[in-house]
């Protein structure tokens, strides 16, 4: 479900559907509320055969986002420690394949490959930036965190989030448009 | 001959880690706010302020900086009239960083082998680098070193007929590849001349200079500004948003070269800048 605040930042709570992803636009505030799932290379490592013979993922993607990240760990009576987004791009060979099934975002920061590019418009999907380095700030809003997948992959594990108003921006919407292009087209001098 | 024991050595450096991952050295806090007086994004004006808010946020609270808690690289200033005992200076280093990373609640972000991929748990080894120098101390300089703009460093050999405007160039092609990946305002170390191995050290060598500090040579020192002022044209800006702020600063390393050669190695490094040094 896609809302508009007041002060023009979307609220954005999963799960979205293919109306809710199209709603959205590169350059697009947002603050996502509800669940997020961490995944990043090994994870996805293991997803990816599991794809390959249409056997069942430890999580229902359909619907949901896919936080790249690996946090550090918690101190006591912390939930979880610094959590801030990782290179987007290594899951590049992964996320055509996962937005088939059904998952609608990922968040991360960097440069996604042409080919998943086109994947988000065939399957309706957004990639959405969160600050990359700003791993303390984040983790404030993050409310809940489970390991449902992978323990034994450390901070690899597939973890479920419970996020509130967890801040981001879109960067490659449904549409074909692209953040990175446009600033910097906007703001280069030479 | 000086004695120093190697659990002086490993106390040092689990401080180290446990410090540059928590406090963001006065230079970085610095750069933060020279860009936010000339930035003309708003968005990347922004990022800037999150910046800083997360550097006080992370030394409040010890929590670091960013999760990617960095591979620890460490260079080494051994005094010839030092005498380490207790066991071996490296071992010494590594019980630092297990120590720093596993009690200071650091990532494990270091795998055993390339190849398997098997976390070890503890942030070790280190990568250390050793220089023999006179005297009778001991400095150490840690960089807890972030993977996603490492990924970015490049290294290219170029030929003499190239000469500096090649180096120029070369510097700011690796920036512009690096763009948003390596969380930007970046800082790139350059390590110019030697051997293909010696400019990638002077590359991360580099990176140990304060920020905004010039080059003590006064014709690298044009160069550094010249390729830094060129970056900043490029458009990319904070996080990739677009804007003015896409370097913070280039630091240039130079060593004598063959006759053939003009080796380039340019690392990297994003604006979680986490170093510090002590000296025993």
């Amino acid at each position: 479900m896609i809302t508009v605040g007041a002060d023009g930042i979307k609220a954005v709570v999963p799960p979205l559907s293919d109306a809710d992803v199209e709603s959205l636009t590169a350059g697009d505030r947002v603050r996502i509320s509800g669940v997020l799932y961490t995944a990043r290379d090994a994870a996805h490592g293991r997803l990816l055969p599991l794809m390959e013979a249409g056997q069942p993922l430890p999580i229902d993607v359909r619907g949901q986002i896919i936080y790249y990240t690996g946090p550090s760990p918690a101190r006591p009576g912390h939930v979880v420690g610094s959590i801030g987004p990782t290179t987007g791009g290594r899951m590049d060979k992964f996320t055509p394949r996962l937005l088939s099934l059904g998952l609608k975002g990922t968040i991360g920061k960097g440069h996604r490959s042409e080919v998943v590019k086109e994947a988000l418009r065939e399957h309706k999907g957004v990639y959405f930036g969160a600050i990359g380095g700003a791993g303390a700030v984040l983790s404030r809003f993050v409310k809940q965190l489970e390991v449902v997948a992978y323990e034994d992959l450390g901070t690899e594990a597939i973890r479920r989030l419970v996020v509130e108003d967890f801040p981001a921006i879109v960067i490659n919407d449904c549409w074909g448009g692209d953040l990175y292009a446009d600033g910097m087209k906007e703001y280069a001098r030479e | 001959m000086r004695e120093i024991h190697t659990s002086a050595i490993a106390d040092a450096v689990k401080k180290l880690c446990m410090e540059a991952n928590y406090a963001l050295e006065p230079d970085m806090l610095r750069a933060f706010d020279r860009a936010l007086a000339t930035e003309r994004s708003a968005a990347g004006r922004q990022v800037l302020e999150i910046l800083k808010d997360n550097a006080q946020l992370a030394v409040t609270k010890r929590i670091p900086y960013c999760q990617d808690t960095g591979f620890v690289v460490c260079f080494v200033e051994l005094g010839q009239d030092v005498h380490v005992t207790g066991g071996l200076l490296v071992d010494a280093i590594n019980e630092g960083v297990r120590q720093g990373y596993t009690e200071g609640y650091l990532r494990a972000s270091i795998v055993r082998s390339p190849f398997d991929r098997v976390n070890t748990g503890d942030n070790t080894p280190a990568v250390i680098h050793v220089d023999v120098v006179g005297g009778p101390a001991l400095k150490i300089q840690i960089m807890a070193k972030g993977g996603g703009c490492e990924n970015r460093s490049k290294y290219k050999m170029l030929t003499p007929a190239e000469g500096t405007e090649g180096v120029k160039a070369w510097i700011l092609e690796c920036i512009k590849t690096a763009g948003p990946d390596a969380c930007p305002p970046l800082i790139a170390g350059v390590g110019v001349g030697g051997t293909f191995e010696q400019a990638a050290r002077l590359s991360k060598k580099a990176l140990f200079r304060e920020l905004g500090s010039p080059n003590p040579d006064p014709t690298l020192d044009a160069l550094e500004r010249e390729v830094l002022d060129r970056a900043n044209r490029l458009g990319i800006g904070p996080q990739g948003y677009g804007g003015d702020t896409t370097v913070f600063g280039i630091h240039l390393l130079a060593y004598p070269c063959h006759i053939t050669s003009l080796p380039v190695a340019v690392t990297i490094e994003c604006h979680a800048h986490r170093h510090k040094e002590v000296v025993l």
